[in-house]
């Protein structure tokens, strides 16, 4: 069964949202998700940019009030 | 008698129980809380009231950023080391006996020796370590100035580089943000005074899509790269390295060749909080960001590069949070209760060649503004390179 990780990076300002999720999907196992929190817009096209191009799965992409959660799963 | 002595007296069962703080790690986080607490906690101390014990892996303390300079000639190791011993207060109790298990629940730690120390409060300072060996080819390929050995091979063989394709390959996560900026300009002034830069071309690879996770200072860098004629490489996160063909691939798909080959290798926190801790996963524990305890433990904190906080491993991190574990630990021993919270400030200097510097600040509400190089911000820094030992002496 999958495990899901929590990052809360927001107000993360270095190394920031997308270098700790790099940083973490290398701790998880393949099929465990990622939810990273996170305020900085430049995280929420970066995010679903890079796992197309390296083959990681974005499960989801929500804006809430102050921050966007992506769900990212570990696909290799 | 001061209201806090005269507390921590009336609180203990039995009037006059000691309190015993046991800190893992006599790098720069585990010196500075060792000290801090030493000089909070003065009277206590001189009191029997309070004991404060150290457990280090080594007898001899590195001043990691000088590794920088190391790599470049530029100092000689042993500029780079003071005796562990010498930087603690003296009433502090300092073991060489390094931690084979952290009992957090009952803050408890074992050691190589088969000792077990025991404490009221815990502090975990054990600081990372570059896993260069988890890409494969990385080690046995890339130069790096991340322990002596490597500043000191990569010194060495830069001696023999007679020019061709540098490529400077950044791993996350990795400690000091600001240092592959540093190596990369530093190792273009290096063949430029070596008249090899016409020789040469320098690539920079970064795991993100900019040349750094900081937006301003990548807006800085990025044109400062140009200038200089350094080309970077970003989305770019190692996947293996070929000795054969001289190549570097990613897992983006890029291919660079390359002649010399530096790296920001990835890290990992140590192998005991690995083992130990749980849900400490790749060696970095599960940290209160504000409080800084283990998360579910308020007697055991963590500190410097250890914690699991999205923050930059570095030593002005360290520094900033000890002095929030200072006071919150002195605080809660004088006055049963946490004094403050740790505002995420981290400080990084910034070596923008071989004469000129610059600086960044920032904390979880204030994103950073690099200031611009000059040359008396390098001086600063150089000087800092002296004053580093008052800080681990909790003096500045």
């Amino acid at each position: 069964m999958s495990e899901r990780t929590l990052i809360d990076a927001r107000g993360a300002n270095c190394p920031g949202p997308m270098m700790e999720l790099i940083a973490t999907l290398k701790l998880v196992d393949i099929g465990d998700e990622i939810e990273l929190l996170s305020n900085d817009p430049g995280t929420a096209s970066d995010v679903p940019t890079w796992c197309e191009k390296v083959g990681h799965k974005l499960i989801s992409k929500t804006k809430t009030d102050d921050h966007w959660v992506l769900v990212v799963s570990r696909s290799k | 008698m001061t209201i806090g002595y005269w507390l921590l007296a009336d609180q203990s069962k039995g009037r006059g129980k000691m309190k015993k703080i046991l800190i893992v790690g006599g790098g720069m986080a585990g010196s500075i809380v060792a000290n801090g607490l030493a000089r909070k906690l003065n009277k206590e101390m001189n009191n029997d009231l309070v004991e404060i014990t150290v457990i280090s892996a080594t007898d001899q303390h590195l001043y990691q950023p000088g590794l920088l300079y190391l790599a470049f000639g530029r100092v000689r190791e042993n500029e780079l080391y003071r005796n562990q011993r010498e930087i603690l207060d003296k009433r502090i109790n300092f073991h060489v006996d390094p931690a084979v298990n952290i009992d957090a629940d009952n803050k408890k730690v074992t050691t190589e020796s088969g000792k077990v120390y025991e404490g009221d409060y815990l502090v975990i300072a054990t600081g990372s370590r570059i896993m260069t060996q988890s890409i494969p080819g990385l080690a046995e390929e890339a130069h790096q100035f991340y322990t002596p050995e490597g500043a000191k091979e990569m010194r060495d063989s830069l001696k023999d580089f007679k020019g061709g394709k540098v490529v400077v390959n950044v791993n996350a996560p990795h400690k000091c943000p600001v240092a592959p900026i540093e190596i990369t300009l530093m190792l273009h002034d290096y063949l430029k005074e070596n008249e090899l830069l016409e020789k040469s071309e320098i690539t920079y690879t970064y795991p993100v899509g900019r040349v750094h996770a900081m937006e301003p200072v990548a807006k800085w860098a990025a044109p400062e790269f140009e200038k200089l004629g350094i080309k970077a490489e970003t989305l770019f996160n190692t996947k293996e390295v070929d000795g054969k063909t001289k190549t570097i691939i990613s897992e983006e798909g890029t291919k660079l060749k390359y002649d010399y080959l530096v790296t920001i290798p990835p890290h990992k926190g140590a192998q005991v909080v690995e083992d130990s801790i749980e849900g400490a996963k790749g060696g970095w524990c599960p940290t209160d960001k504000k409080k800084l305890y283990l998360e579910g433990k308020t007697d055991v904190f963590i500190c410097g590069d250890t914690t699991n906080i999205p923050i930059s491993k570095a030593g002005s991190t360290a520094h900033f949070e000890a002095d929030t574990i200072i006071d919150n630990i002195s605080s809660l021993i004088q006055e049963g209760t946490m004094a403050r919270d740790y505002d995420g400030k981290v400080f990084c200097f910034i070596e923008t060649g071989k004469e000129t510097g610059s600086y960044v600040w920032f904390n979880y509400t204030t994103p950073p503004n690099p200031g611009l190089p000059t040359k008396a911000v390098h001086r600063f820094k150089l000087a800092y390179n002296k004053m580093y030992w008052l800080s681990a002496k909790g003096l500045l």
